[in-house]
């Protein structure tokens, strides 16, 4: 890649040919679209049905569109979704096996291609969240056999982020709000809203993606506006959380009394699990047909909030109260991750606050863990 | 081929241990998994059930023995194979149980079906007696009729000590009675020079564990395996989460120096 290349914009035609650029290529472009009152990833067929105009309002345990006063495609925070929907996706099936007469069994893999995808606008928060799903799913002794040839064939197109929402801190978190050093791509974007009319700064982060982009309408430009507009973004964060050892302070934590408040409020429904984009837990089902010579193994997404995460025989649910299935959750999201994985699995979206029914806020939580902490350090 | 999908194995033989328990000894049908070694687990896989980890409970060449207890549905089916039945596996996955420094006397402690994942050592052990000093086995049951491996305690107390404890015992039992810690002051051991192996329930583990480090045993000398819920055996669906490690992967068999502050919360 030339990264010494004059800064480029291209304009929203650019942007409608980046997209049918994309799909000539063979891939399906999944971006954010408005659906059911959110703004949801799904495949588009053009870049017509980018959410212009759309912004969201969101805090703890509300998100709701709003009309924004300019045409502006990527002025939005995260929706419900993230990226793992199509890597790692919610069901899949891992292998069949059929029954023979004299009871030989054969088990067969699925050879179908996997789904070639472009993403049209991931945050750089997300970015990371799939870096370290890559790490969890594909880095350790065995690759995933679903997400490893989707995310090897995925092309990944960024935009910075310009608009974050009452919940985000990716700022606090170093994952945004723009592209953080060494991150890996093909294309970046940034918008800006000028007096002519939207523009993207883009840049290419392979060889892929400058090819996409050797074949799209440019103009030359300082890049100044859109730098200024993320360096904006940063100073605008709803939220914070003071990431200073959090691998320690999540290990010192195990009897705080504040996960019996915690406790009290969290109804272990796992919504924070399912729009986290880095939980990757998930379990397996055996399908059969009705005869019973057909069996299919799938796996699906699963929850640690769920009382059968843990079960074991004799024993029941390892952890069963609402307190140890939540503090399971946050200090593995932003302790013991460490000691798995070599990295945070928080990425700063705020995905879970937002989509907490009851508002649970875990820059809150780790602010009282860490008081709590320090009050009891300084006792006597 | 994906480290998910199980290959072929039938059942060679299949053995009644107790009302619930039976023992598989496993054949490859095609080409078999790579070796196992003692303190290791495979996942086991019922066609139209499901799969469950197994420790391994014998190794014989390229012949996996499994003893399983029909506790849910996948163990059940597992415990209803016949002779010439086929069997999904996969592995070998986990820790093992490292093999006692040269001279060392050699503690082996089980709770129940504990001692199934243990018995691979109990047989290595025992083949190579000479090496060692004292080769203690004591096995801790509810009740007489759970024991297992009754076919091989002649043997084995032909080169160790056996000491087996019940909790409830029947008329006649002739053997103790009480927690198998009960056991660990009539086993000769020398605490400085001994390698102690735990299998069995948590409680048990830990009770052991606890009453060897009193009597002088190194934490780093005590090796245990531990179970969590597993449901891919690679470290990607998440269930077998314990504080810092993934058992899958870390384990099932840690040192007590890492074990105990692993269990040392409780997670209730």
């Amino acid at each position: 890649m030339d990264t010494s290349a004059p800064p480029a914009e291209l304009d929203e035609d650019g942007l409608a040919m980046l997209v049918d650029a994309l799909q000539a290529r063979g891939l399906a472009v999944i971006g954010p679209t408005v659906r059911d009152g959110a703004i949801v990833l799904a495949e588009l067929t053009s870049a017509d049905e980018l959410p212009y105009g759309w912004g969201v309002e969101a805090e703890a345990g509300t998100y709701r569109l709003r009309r924004r006063d300019d045409r502006a495609a990527f002025a939005h925070s995260a929706g419900p979704q993230s990226w793992k929907t199509f890597l790692h996706p919610p069901r899949a099936r891992l292998w069949q096996a059929d029954r023979a007469e004299d009871g030989t069994v054969t088990v067969r893999e699925d050879d179908d291609p996997p789904p070639r995808y472009a993403f049209l606008g991931v945050r750089p928060c997300d970015l990371r969240a799939i870096a370290v799903q890559d790490r969890v799913l594909t880095g350790g002794a065995y690759a995933d056999p679903v997400y490893g040839p989707r995310r090897a064939a995925a092309f990944i197109v960024v935009t910075e982020c310009t608009e974050p929402s009452g919940v985000c801190f990716c700022a606090s978190m170093g994952t945004g709000p723009g592209l953080p050093d060494g991150a890996v791509y093909d294309l970046a974007l940034t918008e800006t809203i000028e007096p002519e009319g939207l523009r993207y700064l883009v840049r290419a982060g392979s060889p892929d993606g400058e090819d996409v982009l050797a074949g799209l309408p440019t103009h030359p430009t300082d890049g100044e506006h859109a730098r200024r507009a993320v360096a904006d973004a940063a100073g605008r964060m709803g939220r914070t959380m003071d990431p200073t050892d959090l691998r320690s302070l999540m290990a010192g934590t195990m009897t705080a009394e504040r996960w019996d408040q915690v406790a009290d409020r969290c109804l272990t429904c796992g919504n924070c699990t399912m729009v986290c984009p880095t939980c990757f837990c998930t379990t397996t089902e055996e399908t059969t047909d009705l005869i019973g010579d057909h069996a299919e193994r799938w796996r699906r997404w699963d929850s640690c909030f769920d009382l059968d995460f843990s079960y074991l025989h004799g024993t029941g649910p390892v952890r069963s109260s609402a307190r140890s299935r939540y503090r399971q959750w946050l200090t593995h999201k932003l302790g013991t991750w460490h000691d798995q994985f070599g990295s945070s699995g928080c990425v700063g979206c705020g995905r879970c606050i937002a989509w907490c029914p009851v508002g649970i806020d875990l820059t809150e939580e780790v602010a009282a863990l860490r008081a709590e902490a320090e009050t009891s350090e300084g006792a006597p | 081929m994906h480290a998910t999908t199980p290959v072929p194995y039938r059942v060679l033989a299949r053995r009644r241990e107790t009302a619930d328990t039976v023992t598989l000894d496993l054949v490859p049908a095609a080409g078999p998994l790579r070796p196992f070694r003692p303190g290791q687990y495979a996942m086991l896989y019922a066609f139209g059930t499901g799969e469950i980890p197994a420790s391994v409970s014998g190794i014989s060449g390229d012949t996996l023995g499994h003893t399983v207890r029909a506790v849910g549905k996948v163990s059940e089916a597992l415990c209803r194979a016949e002779r010439g039945d086929w069997i999904g596996a996969r592995g070998p996955y986990g820790t093992v149980w490292q093999t006692p420094p040269a001279g060392s006397d050699v503690l082996i402690v089980s709770g129940g079906i504990g001692l199934a994942p243990l018995r691979p050592l109990i047989e290595e052990v025992l083949d190579r007696a000479k090496e060692f000093g004292t080769i203690s086995v004591l096995a801790g049951y509810r009740n007489p009729g759970e024991q297992l491996f009754l076919a091989d305690l002649p043997r084995w107390r032909s080169r160790a000590h056996v000491h087996v404890t019940v909790d409830h015992p029947e008329p006649g039992w002739p053997g103790a009675t009480g927690l198998v810690t009960g056991l660990l002051d009539s086993a000769g051991y020398r605490p400085d020079r001994c390698a102690a192996y735990l299998c069995g329930p948590e409680v048990m583990m830990r009770a052991t564990a606890r009453d060897l480090l009193r009597r002088g045993v190194p934490a780093d000398r005590i090796r245990a395996s531990l179970e969590r819920n597993m449901r891919c055996a690679t470290a990607w669906c998440g269930h077998c989460q314990l504080g810092p490690v993934l058992v899958c992967r870390d384990g099932p068999v840690f040192g007590w120096d890492h074990a105990e502050g692993l269990l040392s919360t409780p997670e209730r």
